[in-house]
């Protein structure tokens, strides 16, 4: 029998490395481990689209792979992927970026989130990150050997990264803000003139911007504001985008970063020795998505849209304070009424109700005492969701 | 006409109108007289069920029948196109270009029933040239649904 010699190091030494041991384990790995045990639940705690990708995408990928372009792409993906989606940010944005130099397809924005922090942060820089936030942040900060200065945001603000208060956490190691608008948990979207006022706080104290915009194509009134596309922004700008939100490619793994020639080429050394590149096959995809999902998205975003105002008004109806989400898929309402912390009113909604939703807390301290519900699933789900939670809080208001 | 209405209710006739309203944005009122007034002007014609009979097992027999005919003056193809569509049996009439005039979609209970009502009732008609009849062999997919077998799709039920 072999034994690991680590283990038995009489120093005690750990396996794990410290900054991996410091990052706190998923939240949602309870519930996970829970549902997987139960039948017959309606899970709003869903994180995408509920279509399958669009048939022309799948076909375009399944012929690339049948014409046998199976080899590496260059490392910053497939130059014809990069040049329609130069012009794709430019016709929607009105930003030009230079598809050899200023473009990188990444296997997601997980990785891009990832390669961007690692190319920017030196040990003890400080990455300023809104609260309540998509998951990841903290972590792919914390990994790259940053440290993060949380924001709250709230409620009352719908959520949204005031100016005054971010200025507030400013210090002379901030390296760069972190946005995720429209954003994944509370469907809070930043209009131009806020984020405008977002863009004179980093010009002032010149720190960078990453900017994650998955779900760009995700507004539902008005339009979304690209951060590079802010006066003297581009210089300063990571911008972040995929096409699982927008084309329902999750499981494709394909995203980009758009930002200037120097940042991508940092960006790339590292991408090139982890990742090398994206799948071949799912770039071709995307260039499908690209050049012919116009249609597609449109139809969808149509269509979360009246699930949207189905969930909201329910949400709220139930006495449960919900601002409208102006964005991506979940509705984020208040649990506060209930005098319940969010996971134990999600542990009890799913055991007693059979409804899965995500506690707030997940994604920081200021998301404690909402949470997550998203819409992306059938209308009758929504429906019958929405009742079962009558039920839950009418025995437990009574 | 608001259009977002229709297509609510072409996807899913069921959806009452107050669900149409909290989906649209738009007052119950208007909603109900949008529909009232679509159902009047025959923009609703009708709201069906779309049933896979033959899972149902009831015996159906489908043909597409193409029909060759001579356009009379000043009533063109729509005479003899009212004369076929009268008869219920013919479940679709369509005007088309190319090498017949109409495509006309029959049903019957049985191939006899279907092939005599072809030669007896259609091909009969004064102004029919010719016909040729096409059964159906089997539906893969009909108005946007396939028949059998859908995609086995299954998301992560949580995920951040």
């Amino acid at each position: 029998m072999a034994t690991t010699p680590l283990a038995r190091s009489p120093r005690q030494r750990s396996i794990v490395s410290r900054r991996v041991r410091s990052i706190a384990p998923s939240g949602i790995r309870k519930f996970f481990d829970l549902l997987a045990s139960m039948d017959d639940v309606i899970s709003l705690g869903v994180g995408e689209p509920d279509y399958a990708t669009p048939w022309h995408i799948r076909e375009a990928a399944i012929y690339s792979i049948e014409k046998g372009q199976t080899s590496y792409t260059s490392n910053y993906g497939l130059l014809e992927l990069r040049q329609e989606l130069a012009r794709h940010i430019a016709g929607r944005y009105g930003v030009e970026y230079d598809p050899r130099a200023e473009l990188l397809i990444t296997v997601g924005v997980s990785e891009g989130l990832d390669l961007a922090m690692r190319a920017i942060l030196d040990p003890g820089d400080e990455v300023v990150v809104p609260d309540p936030c998509y998951v990841s942040y903290s972590p792919c900060v914390t990994l790259a050997g940053g440290l993060v200065t949380s924001v709250s945001t709230c409620l009352g603000n719908d959520f949204k990264l005031r100016p005054d208060d971010l200025e507030d956490k400013i210090s002379p190691r901030t390296k760069a803000v972190l946005l995720g608008y429209p954003s994944n948990p509370t469907g809070a979207v930043m209009s131009k003139e806020e984020l405008a006022a977002i863009a004179e706080v980093a010009e002032r104290h010149d720190f960078l911007v990453v900017s994650d915009e998955i779900y760009d194509r995700l507004v539902y009134d008005g339009e979304h504001t690209c951060f590079s596309s802010l006066p003297g922004m581009k210089e300063r700008t990571i911008v972040l985008g995929g096409f699982s939100k927008a084309y329902a490619m999750t499981g494709w793994r394909i995203g980009y970063a758009a930002a200037r020639a120097e940042i991508i080429e940092a960006m790339m050394k590292v991408h090139q020795y982890t990742l090398m590149c994206a799948p071949a096959m799912a770039q071709n995809a995307a260039l499908e998505a690209l050049r012919w999902g116009e249609e597609d998205v449109r139809e969808m975003v149509e269509d979360y849209n009246r699930r949207r105002r189905v969930m909201v008004k329910g949400l709220n109806d139930l006495g449960l304070q919900t601002f409208e989400p102006k964005g991506a898929f979940y509705a984020f309402p208040s649990i506060a009424s209930t005098g319940l912390s969010s996971e134990d009113f999600a542990e009890r909604l799913l055991f007693e109700e059979k409804v899965a939703v995500v506690p707030g807390n997940t994604f920081g301290r200021c998301g404690e005492g909402h949470v997550r519900c998203c819409y992306a699933t059938s209308l009758d789900q929504i429906n019958e969701a929405l009742s079962r939670m009558a039920c839950f809080l009418s025995k437990l208001r009574s | 006409m608001n259009l977002d209405i229709l297509k609510i209710l072409e996807k899913d006739a069921r959806v009452e109108p107050d669900q149409i309203a909290v989906m649209t944005g738009l007052p119950v009122a208007q909603v109900k007289q949008e529909i009232a007034q679509a159902e009047r002007e025959r923009i609703i014609l009708r709201y069906r069920t779309f049933v896979n009979w033959e899972k149902a097992g009831a015996e159906q027999v489908w043909a597409l029948i193409e029909v060759r005919v001579a356009p009379q003056r000043g009533a063109g193809f729509d005479a003899i196109a009212e004369r076929i569509y009268r008869f219920p049996e013919a479940r679709s009439v369509y005007l088309v270009s190319g090498a017949y005039d109409l495509a006309v979609q029959v049903v019957g209970h049985t191939m006899k029933e279907v092939a005599s009502f072809v030669s007896e009732k259609l091909a009969s008609l004064d102004g029919v040239q010719g016909t040729t009849t096409h059964f159906l062999l089997k539906k893969y997919k009909e108005d946007g649904e396939i028949m059998e077998g859908t995609e086995d799709r299954s998301r992560l039920a949580i995920a951040p």
